[in-house]
């Protein structure tokens, strides 16, 4: 008998026989179809559907670029506030010992918990006219509902455990031993944090950082709530999008959320050149 | 730099960790200390080092009262027991981490890349500053990580179980390593082990601790051949102990007269430990106690030789000479020319362990349905 022969017969440790196997992916796979790509493909093929004329188009429409411009507003004011939230309360909660800890990890959650919209209508009970807040608000003649400062406060909101959750775990895995060497070595709080403590968690931050920024920007239910739909003003791509829809602009609705589809998959592309690149450094960093 | 403890408790969740502890390191010393797990060895070491502070109690270096200094201005240097390297840095930027922090007398980047260089060559790891800590073997970055901490030049350095992680020939070569760094650096120097042959070894003065408490602190003879308590007594090389009676100065054993010094012990029961080698074979006929091999087993050139004797037939190990035959089931005379004798009330090590491990067995038996068969 030939060596590959026998070879070929040994069954491998782990894992089931082909046909199983075979099933296993078949499932996947269709499920992966139906569920994500499909969907993917419909909003490219409607957006593109009547020619790339439409397309550009719809986009050039002057409310389009304003609600683009404000997606982008938006995201760039969130995502770097929960940069610093997130991290500063991961290393709250992972670094030091208080009471009172459990209770703030439920309060990170609590976006997560409530429903979007429930969050919205909590501003709007909070900054509206009959609320507490409402009349010093309007004596200082500050606008925040139904303008930008609320939907990026909503944003916020929304996004706050992102990064928080992604980071909590890390660290915490991660112990204060290397905290401790450094600052027996004579390293302040801050060398301490910068050198050590960030370094460390960097892939699980890139990785917080790209998810928040993908919710801030495609975030509907909060912002819809608080935003008030002023046409080219108050407007982010998402609600843009349903304005479109409900006119009977399919096409153009289309070509907007495309718009937004792209920028989801620029985020996650971006991960993942980045996971490529630095493999060998995540690997050698994770081993023993 | 002295570095002295005074009174230092601290308590976890209502369990003493330190109870208590003073101890006081000699300029350039090098103090070992030795403990079973939970002794408080690393809590002992962090309160040093700043990383923990006491519920009660100061720490001195020199006269130096040392209650709010911050950690960063000890200059400590600290080796963490599970090596705390930084993973994300090279071994040079590891090593060159506490001279790149300090923000008076900070050297200049070219001087700091010479003392790393340096340093590397101490630690006998010249051309691996490249790498980073996962690509090092467990010995290796245990030495990078004694090398970061001396690159501080610090006044006192504090090793955590330097070598509890490696297999026992690295950790016989790191060991006499360690100690012609010592003499040539002269740091004042505590490490923590519960491996009493390292300690022994290397160490000017072991400090034995047991339940957050000094047993005894002494040079490795005195631990080893004037054990303060039946603790170090039976923590420190082989021992067997049997009970024994003190009435007039003198021991006995089932009403025979044990030819023992015993110091001032008050009249009443007594525990008796031996060392293998307090004990002896009566071959010529003369006068002893009786007893019945119950196991034999080879240990280098001698045969260490297991026995029941007295009335209670306490089990009693000595070592014989290879040649001797001794055979399971012999019977045996035997004399004791050694041994320590120590009041009643003191625990050993031993003891507690097996009476502890003894219930755990009888625990699993009785959960197996043993007892009732
Ligand atoms: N952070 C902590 N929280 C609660 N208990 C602790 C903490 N650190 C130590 N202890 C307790 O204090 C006691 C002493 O611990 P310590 O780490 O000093 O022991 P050790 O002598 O270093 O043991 P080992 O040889 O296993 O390292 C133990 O009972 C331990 O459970
Ligand atoms: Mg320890």
């Amino acid at each position: 008998m030939s060596e590959t022969a026998q070879t070929r017969k040994v069954r491998r440790a782990i894992g089931e026989g082909p046909a199983t196997r075979i099933v296993l992916i078949m499932v996947a796979l269709v499920f992966l179809g139906l569920m994500l790509i499909a969907p993917l493909l419909v909003v490219f093929v409607e957006a593109f559907g009547r020619g790339i004329g439409v397309y550009l188009q719809a986009l050039a429409l002057p409310d389009t670029m304003a609600a683009l411009q404000l997606t982008l507003l938006v995201a760039v004011i969130a995502v770097p506030a929960n940069l610093i939230f997130g991290v500063a309360a991961a290393w709250l909660i992972t670094k030091f010992d208080f009471k009172g800890k459990s209770f703030l990890l439920t309060l990170i959650d609590l976006p997560f918990a409530v429903s979007p919209v429930v969050s919205g209508l909590i501003f709007v009970l909070l900054f509206g006219a009959n609320s507490a807040l409402g009349p010093w608000l309007e004596d200082n003649n500050i606008q925040i509902l139904y303008a930008v400062p609320g939907i990026v406060i909503a944003t916020i909101f929304i996004t706050f455990p992102f990064i928080a959750r992604e980071l909590i775990p890390l660290m915490e895995q991660q112990g204060s031993s290397e905290e401790e060497a450094a600052v027996s070595l004579g390293a302040s709080g801050w060398r301490t944090f910068f050198q050590v403590t960030l370094p460390n968690v960097k892939w699980g931050l890139l990785y917080g950082v790209l998810l928040c920024n993908a919710r801030a920007m495609g975030e509907f239910g909060a912002v819809s709530v608080v935003s008030g739909h002023i046409r080219g003003l108050t407007n982010t791509l998402p609600l843009h999008i349903e304005i479109l829809y409900n006119d009977n602009k399919a096409a153009a609705a289309f070509a907007v959320a495309s718009l937004l589809a792209m920028l989801a998959l620029v985020t996650l592309a971006v991960k993942t050149l980045l996971e490529a690149r630095f493999a060998g450094e995540i690997a050698a960093q994770r081993r023993h | 730099m002295q570095v002295r403890t005074v009174n230092i408790s601290k308590r976890y969740a209502g369990l003493a960790a330190l109870d208590d502890v003073s101890l006081t390191v000699q300029p350039g010393e090098l103090v070992a200390l030795l403990g079973p797990s939970g002794s408080g060895k690393t809590t002992l070491l962090r309160t040093i080092a700043g990383l923990e502070p006491p519920d009660a109690g100061t720490v001195y270096f020199n006269d130096r009262d040392l209650s709010d200094s911050r950690i960063q201005d000890r200059g400590v240097g600290f080796v963490f027991q599970h090596y705390a390297l930084f993973k994300h840095m090279r071994v040079m930027d590891n090593i060159a981490f506490g001279l790149r922090a300090r923000r008076k007398n900070k050297p200049r980047e070219d001087e700091i890349k010479r003392r790393v260089l340096e340093l590397l060559d101490l630690v006998q790891l010249s051309g691996l500053e490249r790498r980073f800590p996962a690509q090092l073997s467990g010995g290796q970055r245990q030495r990078v990580a004694l090398a970061r901490a001396l690159a501080i030049e610090p006044s006192v350095l504090l090793l955590d179980e330097p070598f509890g992680a490696l297999d026992a020939r690295v950790r016989k070569d790191l060991r006499r390593w360690l100690r012609e760094i010592h003499d040539r650096t002269g740091h004042t120097t505590l490490f923590v082990t519960h491996d009493q042959e390292e300690a022994l070894e290397l160490a000017d003065r072991v400090v034995v601790m047991n339940k957050g408490k000094i047993e005894q602190s002494a040079t490795p003879d005195e631990i080893y051949d004037t054990p303060a308590t039946p603790f170090v007594f039976s923590f420190i090389g082989e021992s067997s102990v049997i009970p024994v009676q003190v009435g007039n100065g003198r021991a006995t054993l089932d009403e025979r007269l044990l030819d023992l010094e015993i110091g001032a012990l008050p009249d009443g029961p007594a525990q008796l430990y031996l060392r293998p080698e307090d004990v002896t074979m009566v071959t010529d006929g003369g006068p002893g106690i009786p007893g019945l091999v119950v196991s034999t087993r080879r240990i280098g050139g001698m045969r260490r030789v297991t026995i029941e004797c007295g009335l209670a037939r306490h089990r009693i190990e000595f070592d014989a000479l290879a040649e001797v035959p001794i055979n399971n089931s012999q019977r045996l005379t035997i004399r004791v020319i050694g041994g320590r004798v120590y009041g009643a009330g003191a625990e050993g090590y031993e003891t507690e362990r097996l009476a502890a491990s003894a219930t755990s067995d009888f625990k699993w038996a009785k959960a197996e349905g043993w007892l009732d068969r």
